[in-house]
């Protein structure tokens, strides 16, 4: 063994790499259980590559047989319902745990200078998510794939000038038919995966060069012993490595739960409307996107005015394309000195709350059908999630900031 | 033209609204798939008087046959009307196209209405039939307005002269101490061949079978999702006493 990993050293540079990555990458021994939402979305992804492939040798993309080919999947492939079932908890896990993640960097202030360009990997990781969580759930070919589908491209139409054409270009039809379906399909199980491990690999190189943060925000690399190792960092593998097995039992027991026990979760992961076929000449009731873009599709509901000649559709949609772009610029609003909530000011730590509940709050008006108050409600929702962001270099810099340590904390 | 859309479209909402929903109490009913019995008798309903005009048509016979515990000959001799062979889907020979014509839309396919529709209304709606002479058919639903649908099981379940009480729980009169809308129906303008509770029974057995009909391996996954969580609690043991040895010097 050790005879064939030195045959292979010498032609590839396999120890470097474990060693880099692995065995003398020291990571901060003080994290604590927010740090381990970056490897479970790993383990999502490895899960949604996996399932997705075997989906991919049962499914049929074309619009006249891709409902039937699910339900061929769900009912004559042995053990089809289960791939099924762990792809769609998975997609929604894969947010759940990357919205943890990132609350996890506006908590302990991971963005900050010099992690800049890992938010920003970050974020693109997230954009491109969206994207293929989006197409992925036009594949079942259901009511709600359909209708959801034809909601968010016609949001492209709303763009002055160019939206018609462009929402035509995406489309590939005047409206949502197998030529929309068949694009998505070569998007979601071919384009963008490639992107994504792309990105997660930039992720962690970006991550590996400067250092993991941790929940002092201290920089460990500061106080290093005489043979140049963290004092406080301990190499990834093997502490890290095994620590992590338990949170990621924990996890896989909440999966399993749902996959076996509650795989539709009560309409929230898959919605009743796509149990029927799609079918373009009767709107669903109620249109909801999944849960994990609502709070997004809240904010575009709330735009419910006209300004400067240009439509509420057009601001709706302004409006949440920039609730995602001003995530990738928020490593330079944070004007902190420090860049734990453990000892940033009291004014940071209400501004994170008052965010995380707005946020929140807006995920649950958003698979709402609108009313006067909840369309107010969403609007004040809104209000925050901007003035969270948009004040924040006035704040960080305002409020007083409590001294760091020198060293971690452990409790 | 947009704005005339638009009215239009905006008159139609309440009609799909009560279409798709029903509204108001339903009847609330609880699946047994470990049943069996049930689930045959739910089977031949569905065969004799639904299939007649519904496809089940991502459904198997002879997955429903195996699942159900029913041997090939006496299923391929009981519950299966066409040409079909055993192993084929449960299609029906009425074309879509004249069907819409005679009931104003083409049944729908019924291999996932559970899991549309839930089974609560499903229940609900199946007895729910009350006379209606506006109505082309003569009968009209108390769960679903304005039903394309004919009663088919009138000569079993009868027909309720007026909206039958769906979703209301029985009262006692406190001046004569009698139970009021303990049966479904006050005034039956077709008296049934069954009793109304035997009625309830076999559209229990219906909606039964019809949940089992939308996801067949629902039972599967839950006597499997045991398995698997006890795997996984041992699995949480081993990892919890690993990370323990190797961070007991971590300080």
């Amino acid at each position: 063994m050790n005879k064939l990993i030195q045959w292979v050293d010498e032609r590839l540079p396999v120890v470097d790499a474990f060693e880099r990555h692995m065995s003398k990458y020291y990571a901060p021994k003080n994290f604590n259980v927010w740090y381990v939402f970056g490897v479970l979305s790993m383990l999502v992804l490895v899960n949604q590559l996996l399932t997705g492939i075997w989906l991919t040798m049962m499914y049929t993309p074309t619009a006249e047989g891709a409902f039937a080919s699910v339900e061929y999947i769900m009912r004559d492939v042995e053990y089809g319902w289960l791939l099924r079932y762990m792809h769609s908890t998975g997609a929604s896990m894969f947010f759940l745990v990357v919205y943890l993640h990132m609350f996890r960097g506006l908590m302990y202030g991971s963005y900050q200078k010099p992690r800049e360009l890992i938010w920003i990997f970050g974020m693109a990781i997230y954009l491109i998510l969206m994207a293929e969580a989006f197409m992925g759930y036009v594949l079942p070919w259901g009511q709600m794939s359909y209708w959801g589908a034809q909601v968010i491209i016609n949001l492209f139409s709303a763009i002055p000038g160019i939206g018609e054409d462009l929402a035509l270009w995406i489309r590939g039809d005047y409206l949502i038919s197998g030529a929309t379906l068949n694009r998505f399909f070569a998007l979601h199980v071919v384009a963008l995966p490639i992107v994504l491990l792309g990105l997660v690999v930039l992720h962690i190189l970006a991550l590996h060069e400067v250092g993991s943060n941790n929940p002092d925000g201290i920089d460990i690399k500061k106080n290093k012993d005489a043979d140049g190792k963290p004092k406080d960092g301990i190499p990834f593998h093997p502490y890290y490595t095994v620590h992590d097995l338990v949170p990621i039992a924990v996890f896989l027991a909440v999966f399993a739960i749902v996959v076996f026990y509650f795989p539709e979760m009560g309409g929230y992961f898959i919605e009743k409307p796509n149990f029927q076929e799609a079918d373009p000449l009767q709107t669903p009731d109620h249109i909801a996107p999944v849960w994990y873009f609502t709070p997004f599709y809240a904010m575009l509901r709330a735009i419910t005015f006209n300004l400067l000649g240009l439509s509420s559709q057009f601001w709706g949609v302004v409006v949440m394309g920039a609730a995602i772009a001003i995530l990738f610029v928020l490593p330079w609003l944070d004007r902190s000195p420090v860049r734990s909530m453990r000892y940033k000011g009291w004014f940071s730590r209400g501004a994170l709350a008052l965010f995380a509940v707005s946020f929140v709050m807006l995920g649950y008006l958003g698979a709402e059908p609108a009313t006067p108050i909840k369309t107010m409600l969403a609007q004040i929702g809104t209000a925050i999630y901007f003035g969270y962001f948009i004040l924040m270099p006035f704040y960080t810099r305002m409020e007083s900031t409590k001294p760091v340590p020198e060293r971690v904390t452990t409790k | 033209m947009k704005q005339l859309l638009t009215v239009i479209l905006a008159m139609c909402m309440p009609v799909v609204a009560s279409a798709a929903g029903g509204g108001g109490h339903l009847d609330s009913m609880e699946p047994d798939l470990s049943d069996q019995a049930s689930l045959q008798r739910g089977a031949q309903i569905f065969t004799n008087y639904c299939m007649g005009c519904h496809s089940a048509e991502y459904s198997r016979y002879k997955r429903v046959a195996k699942d159900l515990g029913i041997p090939k000959e006496l299923y391929e001799q009981n519950l299966i009307f066409t040409d079909a062979r055993f192993g084929e889907l449960m299609n029906i020979a009425m074309p879509e196209e004249q069907a819409a014509s005679w009931f104003g839309t083409a049944p729908p396919d019924l291999t996932l209405t559970a899991r549309v529709n839930g089974p609560d209304w499903l229940y609900s709606y199946l007895r729910a039939f009350y006379k209606d002479e506006s109505r082309p058919h003569g009968v009209n639903n108390a769960v679903f307005d304005n039903v394309g649908m004919p009663h088919v099981m009138v000569n079993q379940g009868g027909l309720c002269a007026e909206p039958p009480h769906i979703g209301q729980e029985p009262e006692v009169d406190p001046s004569t101490g009698e139970v009021v809308g303990d049966d479904i129906c006050d005034d039956w303008a077709i008296e049934g061949s069954m009793e109304p509770k035997e009625f309830d029974r076999a559209m229990y057995d219906l909606t039964n079978f019809l949940v089992y009909l939308g996801e067949p391996a629902l039972m599967d996954r839950k006597r499997i999702g045991v398995y698997v969580l006890i795997f996984i609690g041992v699995f949480f043991i081993f990892a919890y006493l690993l990370n323990r040895e190797y961070w007991k010097d971590i300080h």
